[in-house]
């Protein structure tokens, strides 16, 4: 029988703001544009929404503050903070909350002024202190990731070439998107040879820092007809976690996605070969490589040869991140809701530029903290349904 | 070791800092499981017992993973980060203080000491002869 989630919630409004630099606007700002953005895809409005998902890195009281600032009466408020996987548990959360009745129009919503505002642009307030790690002063997330890969590379004889193909092949995704911040070629001798931040980590092996927000509404499947966009219906979505602190990460070059893709993938009743395109939070060159593996698209190991043969890059077998990811699109700090957003703009076929070809399902990963949450939901087509 | 004291004052984080501050590394020992625990906990995170007891860290690691910090010399210069597994069986994160951060490899014996880090009382790690 299949489970009561699959196909029950769909996606029938995408909004994002402009990628860059938004000088003089508050996190409030860019996430209310991204919301509006999204509610007008939908012929929508504020007053419509009954359900609020947000997260960034303020106060444990975004979600009143947002729900306030938006003028939205809720059922469901939810400011979750898993680490930026966050929006696509959010994604799970809605379509539970849409799926049982106890809302009817799921607006998920994130802004960000990374890059303009620093810390506070984020939303982030004192940082929170880890007392058996902060003090070492390891440069979290960067160390913590630097070590996976240094761990990966040692043990599976990953390469430097490997590391840098991964953001050769965002760069030339992102050159097709017309929305992406970074989008001259690079080579991977450029990435090898930027400045190293940790080792192995150049500059270029790290995801960017960003102004902007993304927003989507969700509704029943049973309505999604009702609105002027292809409904993009929520399959399969699967969660889990290893760890908060890096230390406590059981094997380093193992993520939770191995853990939460199978929970997808039963739900969503399709196979790895059914996926058309990927989207994943590429925080750093290694995660694509891990996830590929964790995902089971090669054995453990091997992540590094499949990216290395050009498989995720334009015109490979396996699209993946074909907005340019957190690598070279947009990075305002918690970039999960962005995975959704490309996702949807290639099943709806709006993917200008950088369409997959006749893309009926599509797969995000999520991931949050140090590797520590991940979040996998497949997408797909009214077809796919 | 002692019993469940876990949900008594001081907790075991306060334990476990009092104990460094005499100069003393210890880690907890469950008496249900008989995993060795760290960081410090009040309820063991592999069977969910709260006798949990302390024990001295042997203080004997190998470098689990290992990176350099990058950092311009006028703010410190470069320094060590890295993972080290002990010989107990829990990881923790630190440094290794007496070498040149690119010395620091992946599978090299380490050997913990008390150091300070921005005033603070820590565990950090010192390169040690293989066997």
């Amino acid at each position: 029988m299949a489970h009561m989630l699959r196909g029950a919630a769909a996606v029938v409004g995408l909004g994002l703001t402009e990628f860059g630099t938004l000088p003089e606007r508050s996190h409030l700002e860019v996430m209310a544009e991204a919301s509006h953005g999204a509610l007008s895809d939908a012929g929508l409005t504020v007053k419509d929404v009954d359900g609020l998902f947000v997260s960034n890195f303020a106060s444990p009281f975004l979600a009143l503050q947002s729900a306030e600032y938006l003028g939205i009466d809720p059922a469901v408020l939810d400011s979750t903070n898993i680490g930026g996987s966050t929006f696509v548990s959010h994604v799970q959360a809605a379509a539970m909350a849409l799926a049982t009745g106890v809302c009817n129009v799921a607006l998920i919503a994130y802004g960000s002024t990374a890059r303009s505002g620093g810390r506070a642009g984020q939303g982030r307030g004192p940082q929170v202190r880890t007392p058996y790690e902060d003090v070492y002063r390891p440069r979290n997330p960067i160390g913590s990731y630097a070590m996976a890969a240094a761990r990966h590379m040692h043990e599976f004889g990953t390469t430097r070439d490997q590391l840098s193909s991964v953001a050769v092949s965002a760069r030339a995704w992102a050159a097709k998107n017309p929305r992406a911040e970074m989008r001259e070629p690079i080579t991977v001798e450029d990435v090898a040879n930027a400045r190293m931040i940790c080792d192995p980590f150049t500059v270029l092996d790290c995801c960017l820092v960003s102004d902007g927000g993304a927003a989507i509404v969700m509704v029943r499947s049973e309505r999604a007809g009702d609105f002027p966009k292809p409904p993009v219906y929520l399959l399969g979505i699967g969660m889990a976690m290893t760890h908060d602190q890096i230390a406590q990460m059981p094997d380093i070059t193992v993520t939770a996605v191995a853990k939460a893709a199978p929970r997808a993938f039963e739900m969503a009743e399709v196979s790895r070969g059914d996926i058309d395109v990927m989207e994943f939070y590429d925080a750093f060159t290694i995660n694509t490589i891990l996830f590929l593996e964790d995902l089971g698209f090669c054995a453990k190991g091997e992540g590094g040869a499949l990216v290395e043969s050009g498989a995720i890059a334009p015109g490979g077998r396996l699209p993946v991140n074909t907005n340019g990811g957190g690598l070279s699109c947009v990075h305002p700090g918690m970039y999960g809701l962005f995975t959704v957003a490309e996702a949807v703009e290639q099943l709806r076929g709006e993917a200008e530029g950088r369409q997959v070809e006749g893309a009926e399902i599509a797969l995000c990963n999520g991931n949050g903290g140090k590797l520590s949450s991940q979040v996998t939901a497949i997408f797909g087509t009214g077809a796919a349904v | 070791m002692s019993g469940n004291r876990t949900f008594d004052s001081p907790g075991p984080d306060s334990v476990y800092r009092a104990a460094l501050e005499n100069g003393a590394f210890r880690i907890q020992k469950c008496g249900g499981c008989g995993a060795h625990i760290f960081y410090p906990r009040a309820i063991c995170p592999a069977c969910g017992s709260t006798d949990l007891g302390w024990v001295t860290a042997s203080g004997k690691g190998t470098v689990y993973s290992t990176t350099i910090v990058r950092q311009k010399p006028e703010r410190g210069g470069d320094y060590n980060i890295c993972l080290v597994d002990l010989e107990e069986g829990p990881r923790l994160i630190s440094r290794v203080v007496d070498a040149p951060p690119e010395e620091v490899r992946i599978g090299r014996p380490v050997e913990a000491f008390i150091g300070e880090l921005d005033e603070e009382r820590v565990v950090l790690f010192r390169l040690a002869e293989a066997g």
